[in-house]
C-alpha cells in the first residue's frame, strides 16, 4: 500500500465539505488537517509545518469560496500560495565577482549528498556559461574521493587541482587559488569531505579554509531526501560555517522535497540549483513554485483550480445570464455550445474529471479514462456549428431536412446528428425538472 | 553494545548543550496523561522521521494500553511505549545466521547511502570472526567506486574482484559467484552502484544479478541488505518497497546514526514490510558497525531537542 495522494484523500474530504460563500472555522479544520499530513509524509519538518498550518488556518477562515471551486479546493489555493510564498517567487542564481576576478566557491554537506557528482555537475554548468572553472580536491578522507573527482572533472572537460592526501584542505584550497590567479581562471570550486554538523573538528577544518581564503559562496549540498534532520543540519552548517545556498540533490527520485521547504524556513537561504541525475548534464535551475506543488503532492488539483480561475474571470458575465436562462428553463444549442467552450478552456472534460477531486464522483479518475470521447465532443461542436443562428435559438425549428444540410455540413452520418438530437432534448427536459431545484447561487454545470 | 553506546552519546555529546537529557524529561514533565502529552510525544516521533502513519499507529497503541492498564501517570506509560517501539523493532537470533552460515550477502540502496563503507565494514566483522571473504565490486558505474572499495577491502585484508568502470555489473557478480564457490570462501559481498529506485532500467538490472546469484548459487544462504541513510526521511519506505520488490530484503543497515538524526523511519518501514534493522553504522571507522540493539535506539530516539520552539521565523 503506498500512501494515497493528497488528491485522492481530499477527494472524500470533500464531500463531506457542503457549505457555500465563505469558508467556516470547521471547513477550513478539516481540510488542513489533511495539509498537515500531506506536508508530514512530504518531509517538512513538524515544527515548521505547525506554524505553516496555523498561519494558513488564520488566513482561510471567513475567506470568500471562489466560484468553481469547493471549500477544500479553496483551502488548497490559500495553501498553495502561502506554500509558494515561503519558498520564495524568484529562482536566484550565484553572485560572480565583477569583471575578471575570480568567484571561490566551497562545497559542503553530509556525507553521500553528492557533493562531488554535484561539483563537477556545477563546473560543466558555468561551463557552458563562459566560465573557467577549477575543481579543487579537498576530501583528503574518503577513499578515492580524489579520484572520483579527477574523473567527473575530466568528463566535463574541467580542471582538477589536487595535492593528495597529506596536505590540509585549507592549504590545498590556497594552493589552489595562486594556481587559479597564474592561469586565468574565472571560478574555483572546492569539493570538500563529506561531514556531520556536530562533528566539531571537521567543522572547523570549513570554517579555517574561509579564514586563509576568501570564499565568496559557501554552498549545501542537501540530499532531497532528507527527513526531519534537515533543519538541523542545514542550522548547524550555516551557524558554523555560513552559507550563501543550497543545491538540492537526487530530485529524480520520487520523493517529495519537503527539506527544501523546512531548510527555507529555518535558514531563509535561497535553493540555487537541482540536481536531477547521474549524467554531469543534470544540473537544473530550481523553480520555487514547482517545487511547492510537489511538496504538497498535488500539483493536478493547483493546475485546475489556476484554470479555473482564469476561466471564471472572464466568463463570470455569461455564466451568471446563462444561470439565469437555465433557471427560466430555457437552453438552447447556443447555451450548449457556450459551455462546451468553457470545459475547453479548464483543458477538456477528461482532462478536467481526472483533475477534479470535487465533482461528487464515486469513480476513481482513472476509471473515468476513455468513458468521455474528446473526439467525440468534437463532433458533437461541429455539429452544432452548422446550424444556422435561428436553429440554435430556436431547437424546435429543426425537421428532417435541417437535419440531412448539418449532417453533411458537420461531415458526419445523419444518425449521429439524431443521436445528439435527441440527447440535448433529453437535457433540455432535465433542466426544465431542476429548474425548481436550482438555489439562488446555483451553477450551471453540464449533466453528463 | 556498550560500545555502540557510547559512540552514540559521542555524537550526540557534541551538541550536548542542547539535549535535555533523555527520554525521562518527557515523562516527567507532564502531571497527567492528556492531549498535551500525546501531543509532545506524537511531535518528538514525528521529529524522529518515524512518520505520520506509523506515530498515529503507535500512539493509538499507547492510548490502548494505558485505558486497559488504568494508568494515570505519564511516566508509568513510559514502559508501555518502549514496549510498543520495540514489538515493532524486534530481531531475533536467526536473523543474524547468515553471519555463520556459507552465505551471499548483497548490498544495495539509493546513492550515497553508504553501500561501499558497509561493505568495507562488515567485511572486517567477518573478518574478526575468522571467516574467509570474497568481494564483488559490482559498482562499476559511479567514478573510482571500485578504487574506494579496493582500499576497504585492503583494510580488511581481504581479495575483491572488480572490472572495469562501465563494465557490466551482472558480469561481475557471475565471476565472482563462481570465484566464490571455487574458493570455498565462507562469504561473498557484492556491491552494488547506488540506484533511484524509481529508475526502471536500473532496478532491473539489479533484479537480474539477484537471479544470477540464486541461480548460480543454490543453496547458498542469501542476505539481501538495504542500506538507508538515518537522514532519510519518508521517502525510505518507498526506497524499501521497491527495492525489495527486484531483490527480497532480508535486511536493513542504517547508516550515520551518530549525527542528529534519529533513523525513526526504520520503525515504519519494519512495522509495515517486516523488514528488521540488522546493523548500524555510527562512523567512518572501520569497526564502526554495530548489530542492532532496540534498546538502545529507542533511548536514543527519545534524546529529544528541547529548544527553540520557534524554529520557524
Amino acid at each position: 500500500m503506498a500512501f494515497d495522494s493528497l488528491t485522492d484523500k481530499l477527494q472524500n474530504v470533500f464531500k463531506k465539505l457542503k457549505s457555500k460563500g465563505r469558508l467556516t472555522e470547521e471547513d477550513v479544520h478539516i481540510a488542513v488537517k489533511d495539509v498537515k499530513m500531506a506536508l508530514l509524509e512530504a518531509d517538512v519538518n513538524f515544527r515548521v509545518v505547525k506554524q505553516f498550518v496555523k498561519q494558513v488556518e488564520e488566513r482561510a477562515v471567513g475567506q470568500d469560496v471562489m466560484n468553481g471551486l469547493n471549500p477544500g479546493q479553496m483551502v488548497i489555493k490559500i495553501v498553495n500560495e502561502e506554500l509558494t510564498a515561503l519558498m520564495g517567487s524568484d529562482t536566484t542564481e550565484i553572485k560572480f565577482e565583477p569583471g575578471k576576478a575570480i568567484t571561490v566557491i566551497m562545497m559542503c554537506g553530509l556525507q553521500g549528498a553528492g557533493k562531488t557528482t554535484t561539483t563537477a555537475k556545477l563546473a560543466g554548468t558555468l561551463k557552458k556559461k563562459g566560465k573557467k572553472s577549477l575543481l579543487v580536491a579537498c576530501d583528503v578522507y574518503r577513499p578515492a574521493a580524489v579520484k572520483q573527482l579527477m574523473v567527473c572533472g575530466e568528463k566535463v572537460g574541467v580542471e582538477v587541482f589536487e595535492r593528495g592526501l597529506d596536505v590540509k584542505p585549507s592549504e590545498i584550497a590556497t594552493e589552489a587559488y595562486e594556481y587559479a590567479l597564474k592561469n586565468n581562471f574565472n571560478v574555483v570550486i572546492l569539493d570538500t569531505a563529506g561531514r556531520l554538523h556536530v562533528d566539531e573538528d571537521m567543522m572547523n577544518e570549513l570554517a579555517e579554509i574561509k579564514d586563509k581564503l576568501n570564499v565568496h559562496q559557501t554552498l549545501l549540498v542537501v540530499d532531497a531526501m532528507t527527513g526531519q534532520d534537515a533543519v538541523n543540519v542545514s542550522g548547524e552548517f550555516n551557524e558554523k560555517v555560513g552559507l550563501d545556498g543550497v543545491i538540492l540533490t537526487k530530485l529524480d527520485g520520487d520523493s517529495r522535497g519537503g527539506a527544501a521547504l523546512s531548510i527555507k524556513a529555518v535558514t531563509g537561504l535561497p535553493i540555487l540549483y537541482v540536481g536531477m541525475g547521474e549524467k554531469l548534464e543534470d544540473l537544473e535551475q530550481f523553480y520555487p513554485e514547482r517545487m511547492a506543488s510537489r511538496i504538497l503532492g498535488m500539483g493536478d488539483v493547483l493546475s485546475l483550480i489556476e484554470k479555473a480561475q482564469n476561466a471564471i474571470d472572464i466568463d463570470e458575465e455569461k455564466e451568471r445570464e446563462m444561470a439565469s436562462r437555465m433557471k427560466k428553463g430555457k437552453f438552447d444549442y447556443n447555451d450548449y455550445l457556450e459551455s462546451m467552450k468553457q470545459m475547453r478552456k479548464m483543458g477538456g472534460l477528461s482532462s478536467m474529471l481526472s483533475m477534479l477531486p470535487g465533482l461528487g464522483l464515486n469513480v476513481k479518475s482513472s476509471d473515468l479514462e476513455g468513458a468521455v470521447d474528446e473526439k467525440q465532443l468534437a463532433r458533437t461542436e461541429a455539429i452544432v456549428l452548422s446550424m444556422t443562428k435561428a436553429e440554435r435559438e430556436n431547437p424546435k425549428l429543426m425537421n428532417p431536412s435541417r437535419k440531412h444540410r448539418i449532417a453533411r455540413g458537420a461531415g458526419v452520418d445523419i444518425a449521429d446528428v439524431n443521436r445528439f438530437i435527441k440527447q440535448f432534448e433529453q437535457t433540455q427536459k432535465m433542466m426544465k425538472q431542476m429548474k425548481g431545484m436550482m438555489g439562488k447561487k446555483g451553477r450551471f454545470r453540464m449533466p453528463f | 553494545m556498550a560500545n555502540f553506546f557510547a559512540k552514540l552519546k559521542q555524537g550526540l555529546s557534541k551538541t550536548r548543550s542542547n539535549i535535555v537529557d533523555s527520554i525521562e524529561s518527557v515523562f516527567t514533565s507532564h502531571d497527567k496523561i492528556d492531549d498535551d502529552f500525546y501531543e509532545e510525544l506524537e511531535e518528538i516521533l514525528v521529529m524522529g522521521d518515524v512518520g505520520i502513519h506509523a506515530t498515529e499507529e503507535i500512539l493509538d497503541e499507547l492510548k490502548l494500553a494505558v485505558k486497559k492498564r488504568e494508568c494515570r501517570r505519564p511516566d508509568e506509560c513510559r514502559e508501555y511505549l518502549i514496549d510498543v517501539i520495540k514489538e515493532k523493532m524486534r530481531v531475533t537470533e536467526s536473523d543474524y545466521e547468515f553471519l555463520d552460515k556459507p552465505s551471499v550477502v548483497m548490498v544495495i540502496g539509493v546513492n550515497g547511502v553508504g553501500k561501499t563503507t558497509t561493505i568495507g565494514k562488515l567485511a572486517h566483522i567477518y573478518r574478526n570472526k575468522g571467516k574467509s571473504v570474497l568481494i564483488a565490486a559490482a559498482d562499476t558505474f559511479r567514478a573510482a567506486a571500485s578504487e574506494q572499495l579496493e582500499i576497504w577491502a585492503e583494510r580488511a585484508g581481504v581479495d575483491m574482484i572488480g572490472a572495469n568502470d562501465g563494465a557490466d555489473p551482472s558480469s561481475v557478480i557471475y565471476d565472482a559467484v563462481n570465484a566464490a564457490r571455487s574458493r570455498h570462501v565462507d562469504v561473498l559481498l557484492c556491491d552494488t552502484a547506488g540506484r533511484l529506485h524509481n529508475k526502471k532500467n536500473l532496478m532491473n538490472e539489479l533484479e537480474k544479478m539477484n537471479r544470477i546469484i540464486d541461480k548460480n548459487y543454490p543453496g547458498v544462504k542469501r542476505e539481501n541488505l538495504i542500506v538507508l541513510d538515518a537522514t532519510t526521511g519518508q521517502n525510505a519506505l518507498n526506497q524499501a518497497r521497491e527495492f525489495g520488490e527486484v531483490a527480497p530484503l532480508s535486511g536493513i543497515v542504517l547508516t550515520k546514526m551518530d549525527g542528529t538524526a534519529k533513523g525513526g523511519i526504520a520503525i515504519a518501514i519494519q512495522s509495515e514490510l517486516g523488514i528488521p534493522v540488522k546493523f548500524i553504522g555510527v562512523g567512518e571507522g572501520i569497526d564502526d558497525l554495530q548489530e542492532f540493539d532496540s534498546d538502545t535506539f529507542v533511548n536514543a530516539l527519545f534524546d529529544v531537542k528541547m529548544e527553540e520552539e520557534d524554529a520557524f521565523a
